[in-house]
């Protein structure tokens, strides 16, 4: 098995950080791991992108041309990785905010209304654990039990109470998609 | 016990990894893209633990006097810094080598010149290897490709400063730096006494018992007779390292027609490039130095028998690129692949690069 | 009588400290140095602490310090004594650790790292010896020099709208809550040598007790560099110098 992952979107949104779950999901799976932001000095509201690899074997380059996996949370990160997943691959993508829709048809497309779902469940940090949640739910790379002892690790003991209200969220943003719906003929 | 298996950034191995090797000393002051190292270690706390002293001083030019200062009492003691603030330190750096002092400077290096960009880069090759301040001299300069590495690299680079009485370098970047992996930790270790000091390192400056006569670190010499002397001692120690302390790593090369040649995170971009490759059914392998001071020159002289040609990728305009060329000596063509300006090429690119120059490959 | 009959030990007034090596000092004949060097090889001496100290010599005319002054000791780069002293003494905390430093060495290029050190209540004694001229140079102008003095920069005198002012450093760290003992000192006369002797063993005193950073400044002459003989340098210095440098303790925590 291996997934290559990137997960782009303005800072602020938590792409970092659902990015390091994953990564800590993969630990505890005991699969190898990498985590590679594009840092920057943007806190909130610049663009922000990760690339996470979870192997069965050792992984060579962190950075990478081509991707399984997208998901995409504004339009210019659409813009920007649309193109770059693989044939066959996975594209996620918040609509809210996009004007230009993804175009390609050789690729697996969905959309997730993690914005709504955010504001239904009056927690503005739950939206990057949605979006995990759909993205488990479309490619199941890892179990939730290890996300959930990942996020553990990943959260200062002082944030440990936040636990349940994420568990919450991922099974939202599972609920908010329905794999094989969008899937390539 | 099952050695426990964490996930963090190649910064924080460093300093957990310092921690562990029993470091007595640890100076810096922030500059992106290696803030974490300080960060994570006042985090820490390891003065509760090990007692290691932390500080953040009022600049990297008073970071590294600190570091000689601290290394002049023979305790284990680094800083770390980026580029620019790498820049600042180079005339501490020459006084640490003339000194003949073990000490640990960690370059996570960001493009410049100049303030430049906070993203990755390698351009501070020359600086690292050809000794960056006045005067002939080196440090060991160890470039890891892996978070694995940043932690293994500090007691490497303190064994080998101990070793041979001469400053090593982590010459990391700010991809190695920044990305998070899987790391084992080295086992704790104590610090070391004063009287293992007093005993291992003689020439330590630790207040002059009544058993020995005065120890003055000092790296002036007015006499030029005695100088010289002081010079041909240090390139002694020099070709002493230069024999015993070459480190590199090959992939693929058995059969290879090519060969990449890079460090540091760029070696991991072409060995993806390179598994591609070799899907593909293409002879390519890669040679990732990992001290690049001293540099595998006979390893590379020796492939430049046996390969058709060498491809040298980095993030710079072309410095490696020179190692290669003196240690190929004209035998093979060789050319160079750089991305600039915190720029990163990806695998596609890398390999583009080899068969734009070698089309051959490709058959 | 013999020399022999005199020399017993009963009629002993004077020796050399201990510390104080045999090596002839390539200090001018007349020079502050030489008098201050002896006050810290005394002082050691006296505290039982020469073989717990640790010099740090700077850039400048005592950057020989060390091979004079039986201790160990580590030669720092131009201006950065404060740092080196920082990383020796955090790393060795139970040693007597102190800067040895001139106006230009402290005062100009090393005033970043004398700021924080004594910001950071290193428990390091500085010792300053501020003559008004980079002596080992060759005579230039140091922060320190007078306004109107002419150096081999000023050959027609320190203007201060072109260099500045003389700069009151000293006055400068007692502001600081990092000192707790700033007192400025002079040797040219039986008297004051014994001042600048106590004020150096209070300096001593206070790092060792972990009171924080003491800086004991001695107004010194540099005859050569001023261009005089070493009696017409003192009256020039208390008639010059004094007036800009007043001698007393500028700060003294103990004491307040």
């Amino acid at each position: 098995m291996k997934q290559e992952i990137i997960i782009a979107g303005f800072g602020g949104q938590g792409v970092l950080s659902m990015g390091k779950i994953l990564a800590y999901a993969g630990l505890i799976a005991d699969l190898e791991v990498t985590w590679m932001p594009a840092y920057g000095p943007e806190q909130r509201g610049g663009t922000a992108n990760v690339t996470v690899i979870l192997s069965d074997n050792p992984i060579s380059s962190p950075v990478l041309d081509s991707f399984d996996t997208a998901v995409v949370l504004n339009q210019q990160s659409l813009d920007k990785f649309e193109s770059k997943v693989k044939p066959g691959g996975t594209l996620i993508y918040d609509p809210y905010g996009i004007h230009h829709l993804p175009t390609r048809t050789d690729i697996n497309i969905y959309p997730v209304d993690a914005m709504d779902a955010t504001i239904e469940l009056k927690s503005a940090k739950s939206y990057n654990m949605i979006i995990l949640g759909a993205l488990l739910k479309i490619n199941p790379i890892v179990t939730i039990d290890s996300v959930m002892a990942g996020l553990k690790k990943a959260l200062p003991e002082r944030h440990h109470h936040l636990l349940p209200v994420n568990r919450e969220a991922i099974t939202r943003g599972m609920e908010l998609v329905n794999p094989g719906e969008n899937t390539i003929e | 016990m099952k050695e426990e298996i964490k996930l963090m950034k190649g910064n924080e191995a460093i300093a957990h990894a310092a921690i562990r090797y029993g470091v007595d000393g640890y100076f810096g002051y922030p500059i992106t893209p290696q803030s974490e190292v300080l960060e994570t270690l006042e985090e820490l706390m390891p003065w509760e633990t090990t007692g290691m002293v932390v500080l953040q001083a009022e600049s990297e030019v008073a970071a590294i006097n600190m570091v000689y200062g601290g290394a002049s009492t023979g305790k284990a003691v680094m800083t770390s810094s980026s580029s620019p603030g790498v820049s600042l330190m180079q005339e501490g750096m020459s006084y640490i080598a003339a000194g003949e002092l073990p000490a640990l400077v960690v370059n996570v290096m960001r493009g410049g010149p100049g303030l430049g960009t906070i993203q990755p880069s390698q351009s501070d090759y020359f600086q690292a290897t050809k000794g960056g301040g006045h005067g002939d001299y080196h440090f060991i300069v160890l470039a890891p490709s892996t978070v694995q590495e940043m932690a293994d690299f500090v007691g490497l680079g303190f064994d080998l400063a101990f070793k041979y009485r001469t400053p090593a370098m982590i010459l990391a970047d700010g991809i190695v730096g920044q990305m998070m992996e899987k790391v084992v930790l080295p086992e704790p270790r104590p610090r070391r006494t004063d009287r293992e000091i007093a005993e291992q390192c003689p020439w330590a400056v630790t207040g002059r018992p009544a058993t020995r006569k005065p120890n003055v670190l000092t790296t002036l010499e007015l006499d030029s007779a005695k100088m010289e002397l002081n010079n041909i001692r240090y390139q002694q120690t020099y070709r002493t390292i230069e024999e015993n302390e070459v480190r590199y790593q090959e992939y693929y090369t058995d059969d290879a027609d090519y060969i990449f040649v890079a460090f540091g995170s760029i070696a991991r971009i072409c060995l993806k490039a390179i598994e591609d490759a070799r899907a593909a059914g293409m002879k390519v392998g890669l040679i990732r130095p990992i001290t690049l001071w001293p540099f595998p020159t006979k390893a590379i002289a020796d492939y430049s028998q046996r390969v058709k040609g060498m491809m040298v990728v980095e993030l710079n305009a072309g410095q490696m690129v020179e190692d290669v060329r003196l240690a190929v000596n004209g035998n093979i063509p060789v050319y160079h692949y750089g991305r600039m300006g915190g720029i990163v090429p990806n695998p596609q690119e890398a390999l583009d690069a080899l068969l734009k120059h070698f089309p051959d490959a490709a058959q | 009588m013999k020399p022999e009959d005199i020399k017993r030990s009963e009629n002993k007034v004077y020796s050399k400290p201990e510390l104080l090596n045999d090596t002839p000092m390539h200090y001018c004949p007349g020079c502050s140095h030489g008098v201050v060097h002896k006050l810290v090889s005394e002082v050691l001496k006296e505290m039982g602490m020469e073989h717990k100290s640790i010099g740090v010599a700077p850039v400048g005319c005592a950057v020989f310090a060390y091979s004079y002054i039986d201790i160990d000791w580590i030669e720092a780069a131009h201006g950065r004594a404060p740092a080196v002293a920082t990383g020796a003494k955090r790393l060795n905390p139970d040693r007597l650790v102190f800067t040895y430093q001139g106006d230009g060495d402290l005062a100009a290029i090393g005033t970043a790292e004398t700021i924080h050190a004594a910001n950071r209540a290193e428990n390091i004694a500085i010792i300053f010896i501020n003559n008004a001229i980079y002596g080992m140079t060759g005579g230039q102008m140091a922060p320190t020099t007078l306004e109107g003095q002419k150096t081999a920069t000023t050959p027609y005198g320190r203007r201060v709208d072109l260099n500045g002012y003389p700069l009151k450093i000293s006055n400068l760290l007692a502001q600081l809550d990092g000192t707790c003992y700033v007192t400025r000192q002079a040797v040219h006369t039986p008297a004051a040598v014994r001042k600048a002797k106590s004020a150096i063993r209070q300096a001593f005193e206070n790092s060792m007790a972990g009171r924080g950073t003491s800086v004991v400044e001695i107004v010194s002459t540099c005859n050569s560099g001023w261009k005089m003989s070493p009696a017409k340098a003192n009256e020039w210095m208390v008639e010059n110098m004094f007036p800009q440098y007043p001698l007393g303790d500028i700060k003294n925590i103990i004491k307040e």
